[in-house]
């Protein structure tokens, strides 16, 4: 045992005195970008939720291809809590550029694998030091010089493994799936994995508190990231015409749609029933996207912040024409550029009034995987019955991270494909009129291109039109159309999913959100309670136009935090916009936009100052 | 006594003319564009397409008003401002059985649209791109467009300074299959062309020269009807057989390009200079057009035809069936499907 590898024996003394920390700690991953960490990472990950233990994993990486630093974190919560967590207990540094702050920003007590030469110890006394010396022991199994720096990152796993008592043979059925099917690959790898385990164990003694120790939480569950539970939603609704145009952090959706739709969505003949189409730019992907929902198709796309502010103009013609087309924007941080690679939650606003006029869209706000892939096919009923651009909000937290779900029900409803007249229907009747409001919920009828009827046709314009398609200029058919609109919209209210009440009991303070903050503001609520005594309420808001149990909410409640990932307090304006003057008093703003998710613990702090607790 | 009123010319799917008929034009009297739209008219009722079956597609400006003056019966879509190519493209996505016929203008393509209209042509997308021509902005009042040539003198004896963008030129580089200019006057000329053009399986790009009465008619004007009518200068003169009639009269073969479209139609170009052009020979075509350039010729015809390359359609497999109306039996997955997918995330 190199037991001359451990800093200042007394203080380590100490450290293992401390009580077993089991299943609730994080691990943070330090690599370089290109490394090939992933897939490692994503070993840990899995493995960790193979034992039982629910887990969640964040990919905090650059706007780059390779060379610049990545972190990985994993958190292990026997509470189940799934947030970033502030601080990370355990550190596996394998960049030299960043080693020295990592392993500074580790708590006292913390633990620190790093590459021998790093010499890290020499930063802090405080925290478990366990150097590696990964180059000598990948070259020694990996005889491919090349494949070294890839086949290095499975040398950590089993260390890691070994140091937190994670099953030998749960990570082998990890690494199996990672590389299913490509037994050489495996071999190379899962060799890897046991040089690292073989390492630790035969050079360390235990010296820090945290275990991974079996747990029974994650049994029937899935792991996805949101994107491609978003993808999956889509397929499963149908969605026949899918425009797009690469950009960070959306392009996974598309993918993880392309995929499945090659792989289940070809026809025995062999043909396809879908079209994906990468277009030149997001102008054309929408301008596609809404002409196939104009002729009828079940159309998307996905894109984030810059290709949002390029759909503007399109967004208001398909306000404006009432065509159906499904977007999702997978939300990352701006202004313009921003950093591509960090999440935000701040295109809620300008979502919500894509375009000039007086221009409003339907907008889903899923929160978890789970949602991602019932939104998604719920964004496809929605469109075409309201006849409206649909878009669905996520963000990079759960659009590109992994997440435990349950699994995903399969859809126990038809599709609603609208209110769309057929030839016959046009016999019966002897015409109609496209924009008239026969039904009273300002959605009219329409007839799809290429209906074989001498009355099918009608004129879609952006201009002003009255009842029958017309141009006109009339102040009268103006206010007439604007009016019905204005209806439609309120009608959705009640057609959006309805916000969940995740806790309203008798306290006079209510908490409101969307999307990922729900992670850690249900940690945070945990939080507040134990630390502070206080029981404090909670909606989540899952969709725009808000629904009347929101207005309800805020109206039994004294004062209510709005907590949202966006520096502007987008939420708390939108509210503001929608309630009357003595409710939108009542509302407070927590808000965090570093670019990284949101924690508990801000929540809970700034809660407690603003509370004067 | 009452005489019997003859009754209407039926075409072949027995529909008269009226029947492809569209509203009033609220255009000028005198604008080019509407003996555009008059054409449209004749060629499709000529050729006997249902007008149903077509899709009328545009931007924004006077060209992309048009659609609402011919073929009431056929949907039609005035979208954004050089934003048609995508939309016609989804489209024909969501239902590849429709006939697409896009009308654009100088500005709404060559300016605000040039990025969609280059992919278009890259695309090969089966549809018809017209462009109503006429070097100005009309609902603007009168600013020239990219189209307008060098040396063009607006009626506020503003000169344009800036070369004019070939908008045949570019079809014929980027991959569109059928490229041809004429003249919103010549009559023959423009319902020939308009008449192979709905035969053509692939982009139809077709630059039409239709003067502004109002703002770009005048003398020093590069794009009015009396400078067209000086200036024309047809490369061949079309002749088209549609594949429901017998061809008639027979060319000298050295004298005519005879081009076996899909449908069975045939186009027949013959030649008008003594050295004959080859309307198959991409590099032939952007020399002729570059040449006339320099000598300030403005040449007439179909400048391009391939009849072989695959459309943007073809290359994407799709069922037969318009994607937009496929039952959910075949475009949700099976419970199975979900099962499997959800066993293998665990």
């Amino acid at each position: 045992m190199a037991t001359g590898d451990l800093a200042l024996g007394q203080e380590q003394g100490s450290l293992s005195a401390r009580q077993r920390v089991a299943n609730d700690f994080s691990i943070i991953v330090a690599t370089v970008n290109g490394s090939g960490s992933q897939s490692a990472n994503s070993v840990l990950l899995k493995s960790i939720f193979g034992m039982g233990v629910p887990v969640s994993g964040k990919n905090l990486f650059p706007s780059n291809i390779a060379g610049l630093p990545t972190w990985y974190t994993i958190r292990a919560s026997k509470y189940g809590y799934v947030a970033r967590k502030r601080e990370c207990e355990v550190l596996v540094a394998l960049n030299p550029e960043t080693a020295r702050e990592d392993v500074l920003n580790l708590p006292t007590g913390g633990v620190a694998i790093y590459e021998e030469n790093l010499n890290l110890k020499q930063y802090r006394s405080d925290v478990v030091c366990y150097p590696v010396p990964f180059d000598k022991l990948t070259a020694a199994i990996c005889p491919e010089a090349k494949l070294r720096k890839l086949v290095k990152n499975m040398v950590y796993v089993g260390v890691v493994a070994q140091l937190l008592a994670i099953d030998l043979e749960v990570i082998e059925k990890s690494v199996k799936k990672q590389f299913a099917k490509k037994q050489k690959v495996f071999d190379l790898n899962f060799g890897a994995v046991k040089a690292g385990h073989d390492y630790a164990q035969a050079t360390f003694t235990k010296q820090d508190p945290y275990y991974i120790e079996h747990m029974g939480s994650t049994t029937g569950k899935i792991i996805i990231d949101g994107n491609a539970a978003c993808g999956m939603g889509a397929v499963f609704a149908g969605v026949t015409v899918v425009a797009w145009y690469p950009i960070t952090p959306s392009t996974s959706l598309i993918e993880a749609t392309t995929d499945l739709l090659k792989k289940l969505r070809i026809t025995p003949e062999g043909k396809a029933t879908f079209a994906v189409v990468q277009a030149e730019d997001e102008l054309a992907a929408i301008g596609m996207v809404l002409g196939a929902g104009w002729a009828g198709a079940r159309s998307m796309t996905s894109t984030s912040g810059p290709g949002i502010s390029l759909m503007a103009e399109f967004a208001g013609l398909g306000y404006f024409a009432e065509l159906p087309g499904v977007i999702f924007d997978v939300q990352r941080t701006g202004p313009a550029t921003g950093m591509p690679t960090r999440t935000s939650q701040a295109d809620l606003l300008p979502v919500a009034f894509l375009s000039h006029g007086d221009t409003k869209h339907v907008v889903l706000l899923p929160a978890n995987v789970k949602e991602c892939f019932e939104f998604s096919q719920e964004a496809f009923d929605l469109t075409e019955r309201l006849q409206t651009p649909v878009f669905v909000l996520t963000d990079l937290d759960l659009g590109m991270n992994n997440w435990m779900s349950e699994p995903f029900t399969y859809p126990d409803k038809p599709f609603d494909r609208g209110k769309v007249l057929t030839a016959e229907d046009l016999n019966r009747l002897g015409g109609f009129a496209r924009y008239k409001d026969v039904d009273g919920d300002g959605v009219g009828w329409r007839t799809l291109p290429g209906t074989k009827h001498p009355k099918a046709a009608y004129f879609t314009r952006g201009s002003g039109h009255n009842e029958s398609a017309g141009y006109t200029e009339k102040p009268d058919d103006y206010v007439n159309l604007m009016d019905r609109l204005a209806r439609k919209f309120e009608g959705a209210r009640k057609l959006v999913p309805a916000p969940v009440v995740v806790k309203d009991g008798t306290s006079k303070v209510g908490f409101l959100a969307f999307g990922t903050t729900d992670f850690a503001l249900r940690e945070s609520l945990d939080q507040i309670q134990a630390e502070y005594g206080q029981s404090v309420d909670y909606v989540r808001i899952r969709a725009y136009p808000f629904a009347q149990e929101i207005h309800d909410f805020v109206a039994s409640h004294e004062r209510v935090y709005v907590v949202e990932q966006d520096r502007d307090a987008q939420l708390a304006s939108l509210l503001k916009l929608d309630l009357p003057g003595e409710q939108a008093a009542k509302l407070r703003s927590i808000l965090h936009y570093n670019g990284l998710p949101v924690d508990a613990r801000t929540i809970t702090e700034e809660f407690a100052t603003k509370e004067g607790l | 006594m009452a005489t019997a009123t003859p009754a209407p010319k039926i075409n072949r799917i027995g529909l008269p003319v009226v029947e492809y008929r569209g509203g009033k034009s609220t255009l000028c009297a005198g604008c080019g564009h509407n003996a555009i739209s008059e054409r449209i008219i004749d060629a499709m009722f000529e050729m006997g397409v249902e007008p149903e079956r077509v899709i009328k597609m545009s931007g924004i400006g006077c060209s992309s008003k048009s659609p609402a003056y011919f073929m009431n019966r056929a949907h039609s879509f005035n979208s954004v401002h050089g934003r048609m190519p995508s939309v016609t493209t989804g489209a024909l996505l969501a239902n590849s059985t429709v006939q697409a016929l896009g009308v654009s203008g100088d500005g709404d393509t060559a300016s605000i649209g040039m990025g969609q209209f280059v992919h278009l042509l890259r695309r090969n997308l089966p549809m018809i791109y017209i462009i109503e021509d006429n070097g100005v902005y009309g609902l603007t009042k009168g600013q020239f467009s990219a189209t307008a040539d060098i040396g063009s003198k607006l009626k506020t004896g503003v000169i344009n300074d800036l070369p004019a963008i070939d908008t045949c030129a570019l079809a014929i580089q980027l991959g569109a299959t059928f490229v041809g200019r004429s003249f919103s006057g010549d009559k023959k000329q423009l319902l020939a062309m308009l008449k192979a053009a709905i035969a053509h399986k692939g982009t139809v790009m077709l630059d039409v020269i239709s003067p502004c009465v109002t703002f770009n008619d005048h003398e020093g004007s590069t794009k009015s009807y009396k400078f067209l009518q000086e200036h024309d200068e047809p490369i061949n003169e079309i002749g088209f057989v549609p594949s429901f009639e017998d061809i008639e009269v027979d060319y000298d073969s050295g004298e005519v390009y005879d081009v076996q479209m899909h449908d069975g139609s045939s186009l027949r170009l013959r030649k008008l200079r003594e050295e004959g052009y080859d309307p198959t020979d991409k590099i032939e075509a952007v020399r002729t057009l570059t040449e006339a350039h320099e000598k300030g010729e403005i040449l007439t015809g179909v400048f391009y035809v391939d009849t072989r390359k695959p459309t943007f359609l073809d290359l994407l497999n799709l069922v037969d069936e318009p994607l937009a109306t496929l039952p959910e039996s075949v475009t949700r997955p099976s419970r199975e499907a979900l099962d499997s997918l959800m066993h293998s995330l665990q």
